[in-house]
């Protein structure tokens, strides 16, 4: 209780922690259209192989765009559970959730690894450098997630997680969210709009 | 009013500070939608009677998976508007920018081609 007592608003009634951190996913929809600008500037301007057509999975992409969006499920049904009180239910769905996240890290370091085997780095043509960019820094936001619903989790294991800190998983959940929805944009410009 | 007092009396249901959010059952309906859309984008690219309209097509399907998932899963449409503007504006203001670097390096790449060689 002593947190709600520490919550502080702004002069609009909005917690000021929610206000930041919209602010903060503003701010990350720019890192992220200038990443896929870059990505979208620079395609089709590879002048040696591999290309996206030869080497893009889409059906092993399909079932990580599959868990991502099952992972968001699971973080808004674990911010209901915590909210009514029912902790039993929160910490499955925030363990669930984190768990779909390390699935899809897992599915994103096989397609890393057979890429490289075929022959795509980083250094081996524009394709290469802007997907590998693009996509590591989403997967790297995926790891941040995954690490901060961890800790969520072991803190609701510890008896530290109740509905007053509700808004602390709202947080993360807008996060998770967003690293959703970014994934949404990816899927379709870069594996699907070849 | 103390601003702890202020937060006591914004608990009442869908007041600026805890908008009533949408139930399980919503985010399961929502779940849902979101997994046939998904199963659309995919179908739709291996359809080739598709292809001549795959761009626009993809691009609906997936603002609508956005759309869904900002409105429902990030409660953009009980929260304060204030929210939808601290996100919609640096929104709005990449997409600009994307279609802005998109003309400015394709449109001359084009050109160029129509100028022909020289």
């Amino acid at each position: 209780m002593a947190h709600a007592a520490t919550t502080h608003h702004t002069s609009l009634g909005l917690d000021n922690r929610k206000v930041a951190f919209w602010a903060f996913i503003g701010s990350e929809c720019l890192l992220f259209t200038a990443l896929i600008s870059t990505y979208l500037v620079y395609k089709g301007r590879s002048v040696v192989g591999p290309y996206p057509h030869e080497i893009l999975n889409i059906p092993f992409t399909s079932v990580s765009t599959f868990d991502l969006l099952m992972s968001s499920l699971m973080m808004v049904l674990a911010l209901a559970a915590v909210q009514r009180g029912d902790m039993k239910w929160g910490k499955i769905w925030l363990f669930s959730t984190a768990l779909l996240g390390l699935v899809f890290l897992g599915g994103q370091v096989i397609e890393f690894t057979e890429f490289v085997h075929k022959g795509l780095t980083l250094s081996t043509n524009l394709f290469g450098c802007t997907f590998f960019v693009l996509t590591g820094t989403h997967g790297a936001h995926v790891a941040v997630g995954v690490l901060w619903l961890l800790t969520l989790w072991v803190r609701a294991l510890q008896g530290k997680l109740g509905p007053a800190n509700a808004m602390t998983v709202e947080i993360t959940g807008l996060y998770w969210h967003f690293v959703d929805v970014v994934w949404i944009v990816i899927f379709t410009v870069v594996y699907l709009i070849q | 009013m103390s601003a702890q007092e202020g937060g006591s009396a914004m608990h009442e249901e869908g007041s600026l500070e805890h908008p009533v959010h949408p139930t399980a059952d919503v985010y399961l309906r929502v779940g849902a939608v979101l997994v046939i859309l998904t199963v659309l984008e995919v179908g739709v690219f291996y359809v080739p009677a598709f292809h001549p309209v795959l761009v626009p097509v993809l691009l609906v399907l997936s603002a609508a998976k956005f759309t869904l998932v900002v409105m429902f899963y990030m409660h953009l449409k009980a929260d304060s508007k204030f929210f939808t503007f601290l996100f919609g504006v640096p929104l709005l203001l990449a997409v600009g920018v994307m279609v802005a670097l998109l003309f400015l390096f394709l449109g001359a790449l084009t050109l160029r081609g129509a100028a022909g060689p020289g």
